[in-house]
């Protein structure tokens, strides 16, 4: 097996050495290890150079071990599965990955686009909104364009998602943020006291730190101690453990956000990514802290990286960042991270630490391994094109670098140390602002209310003991307050852990540009110190307005490495200090999440459940025209081969009037209601009267809302003494049905009632036309149909196949009409039962447009006119629901602007031209009248009714009861039409109800 | 959020709907006083903190309840039996 030009002989305790991965980068292939990152793998092979920044198109290095990398961005997978902007240090590597540079053509070493940074005088902060201002016209077609292709990062795939996620909700006592040394005591001690507990770690591996440094825990390795607290933790049922999780957000009352990458991509229909919506009683946060940045004139080139990052890839994975490493602090780490890669077999250039000559210890160690050491310099420049080749050191005076002093160093990779900073992006999501500690020179948690602890690096601590000390008391604490009593007392003497330098307050984090170039602050929006200063002197004082002004921290990466130093920067050119400067707002998600994890599984037709009529299979394969109306599929129409369908819609009203029809209502809203107290329920719910409703008949009805406004109509159907069948509109059945559960358990508390939905239960048809009585007769051959047996409006029972079925007579096409109800089993066998026994009296199904034009003829109203905001004085069913008696709504309907006479009333409006295209929506208005002022209606429902020859409307027009015969017009803004219609009675067929009986 | 339900013990809140708010007695329908009706129909505080609601546990057993919720901080601090609450508060009225 050949490894890689800079994977180190020995050493790497995350890869197995014995197990080559291939790869491809860029179409080649390449060879890694199992337990390799995608960064590991490509700093292995000798590949610095693994993308180009937003702005200036220059080189882009690894420079993180982390989700915080701003910089090594890369596009993973290709076609539908192209997924860009990934992280290259938070990729698993697995064989047969396939991963691209971004933002670079034809390559990532040679792109042309870099002609950018040439140009980089003009593009600095504010460069678009400084340039791109006039003409306003050319925004789109030209600036924008232009905008795009220039700048951006990654491309996402134009294809749909190929892959699957889920989502998941989930439950605990405590949940941990974080599996480092905090986080793992944290989860074994609350596991202990007997909490159910969830530990969420954002690599594939637990420990934190403790795997990626040298370290003892309890006198053995460091891995070791993980792994005892992590069999202890997978061996108990009441703890889950979660790697390759992030939590992104951090929402109220303990509701966090998580992502977890359960593979690569899709596999036998198992899901990529899951989502889970975790509620904890009580969190910990153990997050830890990040690495932060120095600001020198080249710290963007590949080469330079952070030191914890380097020290990570030589013990975790046996890579060397470089041949020949120089190490740049401002703290006392620097010396450390020399040992550790010297010891590890790489050459070190050298040890610059910007600390004043007196902070700095002797070096003893360094000089037995002969590595230079600095101390009281800076590193002023890297040096290099593509990557360091080399580094410009000064020694530091009373006024910065001095220039006298500077020399050159060669080496080819720099391990920057500017102190860490803890980790608090979600410990802020819920609006909280980091106070600055001014001793320390880091922000700490933010006040955050009952149930949330900090534990570890994230909180403040530092040194190993410590945080151990703090995972413990945290998670001690998360367990009592769950009410279980601590299984081991926490030591609570350790306050205010001062001991592990974060550094000093006053550390040199931005290096004067003594030597020229430029000092990257952002490396992925190319924001410089620069620019933070001109964005100030240009009066973007307000750190929030530096960050919209430049851009600054708000790339993928929101700012991990970011945000400190430019606060710093802006500190420094305003004159105060970083905490003065004040943080900005925090905001999930903390890493990006596919739009796709968090809609899981419900996208396309599992958008939401589809509800299906019994006879859906039916209509589908005899043609239907479906349409979807709420949750359902319905037919609206059924045309012949080759018929349009506006003729197929007047073919069948006109039939349903000539002969017979059946449609499908089975989506109608069915309550059951029964009890003692049933009739008085539907006495005070409906606005008609219902005392005198006897068992065996149906009454239309309209229920009205508190406020007195129409909600719904339907049938009340009363089967027996105690005994109801409500219905509902389709739209409206289950509000209605929650809305009598309510009123029967807050305000009828002393009715006994009950209700319960049998939507599901029946499959209800309508028969409509002169001959439905006899298919009524034909499909129910034993019972008597006679008009005598089932009058108007009479609620009978029947027996289909054995089956109760119920047979109600009522019309909403004006014609004779039967509505049957069938337990839905049995829904499609009596449908074909009726088409086939009905065929000897020409009964046709007929769709939901059809049944349209016959209500419109017959002036009912529906959806379109009981849109929440008509009274039943404006439908014309005052006077049937004008009973003295009390019911829902029957106050506040007296509300003198609900009574008033020019209120819109349902009309009947005809278009003097019988073809015009009419739409509803149009708008009521006076002949010749325009204005807003004019407006007196508008039209609700249109039809081409065959009935009438004509196109037909219904509308709601101001004082329309007493305008029938008048010539208005319809305007219809949208298509630019004016229409000329004659206002009438709403009823165009039949106003006397003969047919009812025909 | 996760709600206690008397009947199926505590769930999460994707499983209730808001059934609005629990302050106010419901006037009787015999009431013809139209004051007292736009009282509780409209007039209706909209508290940062404690609250008086009422839920239905829509996707369970479809009760409906009164739930006290901070709805700042989504903490709940009694869930109950609709019905309890409002003998509560005719308890209360006649007092």
């Amino acid at each position: 097996m050949r490894r890689g030009p800079w994977r180190l002989e020995r050493g790497g305790i995350g890869i197995d050495r014995s197990r080559p991965l291939t790869f491809s980068w860029n179409g080649r292939p390449l060879s890694g290890q199992a337990g390799d990152t995608l960064a590991s793998a490509l700093l292995a092979n000798g590949k610095r150079v693994v993308a180009r920044s937003f702005k200036y198109h220059r080189p882009r290095g690894i420079y993180t071990i982390g989700s915080e990398e701003p910089g090594a961005l890369v596009t993973l997978g290709s076609g539908a599965r192209r997924d860009p902007n990934r992280k290259a240090p938070d990729v698993a590597l697995h064989e047969g990955l396939q991963a691209v540079a971004q933002n670079c053509w034809p390559s990532p070493r040679l792109d042309l686009m870099s002609v950018n940074g040439l140009f980089a005088p003009f593009f600095v902060a504010g460069f678009y909104y400084k340039t791109f201002m006039r003409p306003a016209s050319w925004w789109e077609p030209v600036y924008e364009r232009f905008i795009r292709r220039a700048a951006g990062l990654g491309r996402l795939s134009d294809a749909p998602d190929p892959d699957a996620y889920v989502r998941a909700e989930a439950s605990c006592d405590v949940l941990v943020i974080g599996a480092g040394m905090a986080g793992l005591e944290a989860a074994r001690t609350a596991l202990r006291s007997g909490a159910r507990v969830m530990l969420v770690e954002e690599r594939d591996w637990l420990g934190g730190r403790l795997g990626l440094e040298p370290a003892q825990v309890d006198d053995r390795p460091a891995t070791a101690w993980v792994a005892h607290v992590a069999e202890e933790l997978g061996a108990a049922e009441r703890a889950s453990v979660l790697t390759r999780t992030s939590a992104f957000g951090l929402y109220d009352h303990g509701m966090v956000g998580l992502v977890e990458t359960l593979r690569p991509q899709s596999e036998q229909g198992l899901a990529r990514q899951r989502y889970w919506k975790v509620r904890a009683r009580q969190i910990v946060f153990a997050t830890g802290a990040l690495e932060q940045p120095l600001a020198f004139a080249g710290n963007d080139l590949p080469g330079v990286m952070l030191s914890g990052a380097v020290r990570g890839y030589v013990h975790r994975y046996g890579v060397a960042a470089g041949r020949r490493v120089l190490v740049a602090a401002n703290e006392g780490s620097g010396v450390e991270t020399a040992l550790q890669l010297c010891d590890a077999g790489v050459e070190v250039a050298g040890v610059v630490d910007s600390r004043p000559d007196n902070q700095c210890k002797p070096a003893a160690a360094l000089d037995e391994r002969g590595i230079p050491y600095y101390p009281g310099h800076a590193l002023v420049r890297a040096l290099g094109w593509q990557q360091v080749r080399g580094a410009r050191i000064a020694p530091l005076g009373n006024e910065g670098p001095m220039p006298a002093g500077l020399q050159t160093i060669r080496c080819d990779a720099i391990a920057v140390a500017g102190g860490w900073q803890p980790a608090l992006h979600l410990q802020c999501h819920l609006g909280g602002r980091p106070p600055f500690d001014p001793e320390r020179g880091i922000f700490i948690p933010p006040s955050l209310p009952d149930g949330h602890h900090h534990a570890g690096a994230c909180a403040g601590v530092a040194a190993a003991d410590a945080v151990r000390q703090s995972g413990r008391r945290a998670g001690a604490d998360a367990a009592a307050a769950c009410g279980f009593a601590p299984a081991v007392r926490a030591n609570s003497s350790l306050h205010g852990d001062n001991s592990m330098a974060w550094g000093a307050s006053d550390r040199l984090r931005i290096v004067p540009a003594i030597d020229g170039g430029k000092r990257f602050i952002d490396l992925q929006h190319d924001v410089t110190v620069d620019d933070v200063a001109l964005a100030h002197r240009e009066g973007y004082r307000s750190v929030e307005h530096l960050k919209r002004y430049t851009t600054l921290g708000m790339g993928t990466d929101q700012g991990k490495t970011a945000n400190m130093l430019g606060l710093h920067a802006l500190g420094e050119v305003a004159g105060v200090s970083a905490g003065e400067a004040g943080t900005t707002t925090f905001r999930p998600p903390y890493v990006p999440v596919a739009a796709g994890a968090i809609a899981g599984s419900e996208r396309g037709q599992r958008f939401r459940p589809w509800r299906r009529s019994p006879v859906e299979s039916w209509h589908r394969a005899a043609g239907a025209d479906m349409i979807t109306a709420g949750a359902w599929h319905r037919p609206r129409v059924y045309p012949q081969p080759g018929e349009p369908s506006s003729r197929a819609v007047s073919r069948e009203a006109a039939h349903v009037r000539a002969a017979a029809g059946i449609v499908d209502v089975s989506t109608l809203g069915k309550i059951a209601l029964v009890g003692p107290d049933a009739p008085e329920v539907v006495n005070r719910f409906y606005a008609n009267g219902m005392k005198t409703l006897p068992p065996g008949k149906a009454r239309y009805a309209l229920m009205l809302r508190d406020d007195g406004l129409v909600m719904d109509d339907g049938t009340v159907a009363r089967l027996g003494e105690q005994r109801y069948l409500l219905t509902t509109t389709t739209a409206h059945a289950a509000e209605v049905l929650s809305r009598i559960e309510f009123l029967l358990a807050t305000a009828w508390v002393d009715l006994d009632a009950m209700v319960a939905s049998v939507s599901d239960h029946w499959a209800t048809f309508a028969i409509a036309g002169p001959r439905s009585r006899e298919v009524l007769a034909a499909a129910f051959p034993d019972r008597d149909v006679s008009d005598a047996a089932i009058p108007f409006l009479a609620v009978r029972e029947a027996r289909f196949e054995g089956l109760e079925c119920l047979i109600m007579r009522n019309s909403y096409s004006g014609e004779r009409a039967y509505e049957v109800y069938v337990p839905a089993d049995w829904g499609q066998a009596f449908w074909e039962r009726a088409l086939a026994v009905g065929a000897d009296y020409d009964l046709r199904p007929y769709g939901t447009e059809a049944m349209g034009v016959l209500r419109i003829e017959k002036g009912h109203v529906a959806g379109p006119e009981l849109d929440g905001r008509v009274t039943a004085e404006d439908i014309g069913l005052g006077r049937m629901t004008r009973r003295r008696k009390p019911c829902v709504g029957g106050v506040l309907r007296d509300r003198p602007a609900l009574q008033a006479a020019a209120r819109p009333r349902l009309v009947g409006l005809t278009p003097l031209d019988a073809r015009a295209a009419l739409q509803a929506g149009a708008l009521l208005r006076a002949t010749g009248k325009t204005g807003p002022e004019a407006v007196a209606g508008h039209v609700t429902s249109v039809a081409d009714s065959p009935e009438c020859g004509s196109v037909i409307a219904l509308g709601m027009l101001a004082h329309g009861d007493q305008r029938h015969g008048e010539v208005i017009e319809a305007w219809d803004g949208l298509a630019d039409r004016v229409i000329p219609v004659r206002v009438g009675p709403s009823v165009f067929v039949d106003p006397q109800g003969s047919r009812l009986h025909g | 959020m996760r709600i206690v339900c008397p009947f199926c013990g505590e769930r999460d809140a994707a499983e209730f709907s808001y059934g609005g708010d629990a302050t106010r007695l419901r006037p009787d329908e015999a009431d013809a006083d139209s004051g007292r009706w736009c009282d509780y129909v409209f007039r209706r505080d909209n508290p940062r903190g404690w609250h008086h609601e009422y839920w239905q546990h829509l996707h369970g057993c479809r009760a409906w309840l009164y739930v006290n919720r901070n709805t700042a901080t989504h903490e709940i601090r009694e869930v109950r039996m609709a019905e309890e609450h409002v003998a509560r508060l005719r308890q209360e009225a006649s007092e």
